[in-house]
């Protein structure tokens, strides 16, 4: 668990609006994965969090900063040099219907991942390659002759992943793997990626907005919020001890399936919007939002620091 | 649980089957669904895609197009006429007037190419007969009620300059802006984070206090429902399996299926090692339901009469009502007969 896989230092993702204009998606952008753990990574749509988790795949280039993956600074590759790592790190996308080429069958789609990287020599050693990961992750080897649309959402979410396992990955990005899914089929999906990384040795960068998904499966929690990591901490410590007046909104704005429960919870109500990447507030970016705000917070930006033990946060009254 | 209901009936659906034909047969979408909604009520059809909650609700608002859609059978009684045999004329005087509804997508829903203002006002003019003036009045009281800051500035304004929580309340604004004594939300926050969903929550239970609008919730995340309604109906398959005050529902979950969506979702106190109970397979296919209970594949308490005889509803005390054979009063001796053979 100590060693390091993946120790991401400011990271940035700009991008270029034309007249000038810049969205700074993700900025300075700090994470040490270790191999073996899954962290989580949470926020609000826009908050920049499948940005990250796109430039960290070198999907995105990045703007700046330094990603050392097993020693080597994989942001300063070439795209052909990169290619070799990208053979050691795939990822899972959202949505199962829009990521699965509608024209390949089952076979190709999953054969193709191993065609790139000369995985398989022959078809016969191709096709049983990809009948052994339909099953290993609960699919029947009949399925390979079919095509995405022969499938329901559970199944073909099942489908990415094993694209995503088929050249042994050891780092895996999934991209709110389970958003699209219906509740009952959810903790299925779940339940076959933990499986997977305690067979596998999978590291597992997790990103969601399910807050009560993220602390189930997570060992850490990073919890971004416009383009910035504002709180990173243990998931018990987070969900236990939250310290940024953000995350504490978060969690309070879990629906709680019970009744009781749910009508005596003290909810903190967010105004307003997440601001606009870009032109964002001065200082402290959740200001606007935040019920505790005070001037100082308008005028220093807060860093990111130690509040408990393990435990980072990015605001002024942690 | 808030301003107490009157406990008169605004809504009676009774024994609604809905079909639609399609190439491969008939997609039963609903079958023999029977409900009612009290004043100022609010209550949920809870189920997951497919289970046939949003034909329900587009049925009552007379929104399935038709062919390829047919009503089977049944009557939806709304303050005691019968929807589904008035004229489309008469209809119209009663969608968006009486009953307001609020849709899953606010960023397809709103008309892009009209001012939200205009969105709202239409209704108003159509509806009630104001003259515009008043109805600009109207609307620009509506957007405030909703929270929309600086309401006659935004009154002006394209739905693009909003954002989706700002979209999802102007949806509501136009549902609530002639006052009507229903309103069905399908689906109001799937599309919106956690965050907004908390906004747009609290603000559908204020104004159901407020107003005393009655409240048809259409949702599959539970969370939600502990939260906001006074009931519960819970869908599969296109019938209602379950159904109880949210209180029984939480504290009782008697149907399988409930039970297996209640434990499918993690606790924030569960620990990794505790393992989550998925419902495994898939909902069966609506061309050809099965003969028997459409949960038996699934359900890991399925017994032989489960896959050859449809349930039948067991009340359960209350108002709490399932369809399932494990709740049949004769499930007990049956399981003491079968340990007296084996």
């Amino acid at each position: 668990m100590s060693k390091s896989l993946l120790d991401i230092n400011g990271l940035s993702k700009h991008f270029q609006l034309g007249g000038g204009r810049e969205l700074k998606a993700v900025q300075n952008f700090t994470l040490d994965i270790k191999k073996g753990e899954t962290v989580g990574l949470v926020g609000e749509s826009g908050c920049g969090k499948t940005t990250a988790g796109r430039t960290i795949m070198r999907l995105y280039e990045p703007t700046a900063g330094s990603m050392i993956y097993d020693g080597v600074d994989i942001a300063k590759l070439s795209k052909r040099q990169f290619k070799a790592y990208r053979r050691r790190m795939q990822m899972i996308f959202q949505d199962p219907y829009a990521s699965l080429n509608p024209r390949l069958t089952v076979l190709d789609i999953v054969g193709e991942a191993l065609d790139i990287h000369g995985l398989a020599h022959g078809k016969a050693e191709r096709k049983k390659r990809v009948e052994e990961l339909l099953e290993l992750v609960g699919l029947n080897a009949e399925h390979a002759s079919r095509y995405p649309h022969e499938f329901s959402g559970g199944q073909r979410q099942r489908i990415g992943i094993t694209r995503a396992l088929a050249v042994n990955p050891e780092f895996v990005v999934c991209d709110e793997p389970i958003s699209a899914l219906d509740v009952s089929i959810q903790a299925q999906i779940i339940n076959q990626l933990i499986d997977l990384q305690k067979q596998l040795g999978l590291t597992y960068l997790f990103v969601a907005h399910d807050l009560s998904m993220v602390k189930y499966v997570s060992d850490r929690v990073a919890v971004m919020y416009l383009g910035k990591i504002v709180e990173l901490a243990s998931s018990e410590e987070l969900y236990d001890y939250p310290q940024h007046p953000y995350t504490k909104a978060l969690l309070s704005a879990i629906p709680e399936p019970d009744p009781s429960a749910a009508r005596e919870k003290e909810r903190i109500v967010l105004s307003g919007d997440l601001p606009s990447p870009i032109n964002p507030p001065s200082g402290c970016p959740f200001r606007t939002r935040c019920p505790a705000a005070t001037e100082k917070c308008a005028a220093e930006v807060p860093e990111l620091r130690e509040t408990r033990p393990g435990h980072l946060a990015a605001c002024h009254y942690a | 649980m808030t301003t107490m209901p009157d406990m008169t009936t605004m809504l009676e659906v009774k024994d609604l089957s809905v079909s639609f034909d399609v190439f491969g047969g008939e997609v039963q979408a609903i079958r023999n669904v029977s409900f009612d909604v009290k004043h100022g009520e609010a209550v949920a059809i809870v189920g997951e895609s497919g289970s046939g909650k949003s034909v329900t609700a587009q049925t009552v608002m007379r929104l399935i197009a038709m062919p390829p859609g047919r009503v089977k059978n049944g009557e939806i009684l709304f303050e005691g006429q019968d929807l589904l045999k008035l004229s489309e004329k008469d209809m119209q005087k009663i969608r968006g007037n009486k009953i307001g509804m609020i849709f899953q997508d606010p960023m397809t829903s709103l008309n892009p190419t009209m001012p939200v203002g205009k969105q709202i006002s239409e209704g108003l003019v159509k509806h009630q007969g104001m003259s515009k003036s008043e109805a600009k009045e109207r609307a620009v009281e509506m957007l405030k009620l909703v929270g929309i800051p600086t309401p006659e500035a935004r009154y002006k304004q394209y739905p693009h300059e909003f954002s989706g929580g700002m979209r999802q309340r102007v949806m509501i604004a136009i549902a609530l802006a002639c006052n009507p004594s229903l309103l069905i939300a399908d689906e109001p926050t799937t599309a919106l984070d956690v965050t907004i969903q908390a906004q747009i929550l609290r603000l559908m239970k204020r104004l159901q206090e407020q107003l005393g609008t009655s409240i048809i919730l259409i949702t599959h995340d539970l969370g939600i429902v502990a939260d906001v309604c006074d009931r519960v109906m819970v869908m599969y398959a296109g019938q209602i399996v379950e159904s109880g005050t949210t209180e029984e529902i939480f504290a009782n979950p008697s149907h399988p299926y409930t039970r297996g969506l209640l434990n499918s979702l993690p606790k924030l106190s569960q620990r990794k090692d505790e393992p989550l109970v998925p419902i495994y397979g898939t909902p069966p296919d609506l061309i050809a339901p099965p003969k028997g209970c459409g949960f038996c594949d699934r359900c890991s308490f399925a017994m032989n009469i489960c896959r050859t005889t449809h349930p039948e509803v067991t009340e359960l005390g209350g108002s709490h009502q399932v369809r399932c054979w494990l709740q049949d009063p004769r499930a007990g001796q049956a399981a003491e007969q079968r340990e007296v053979h084996a």
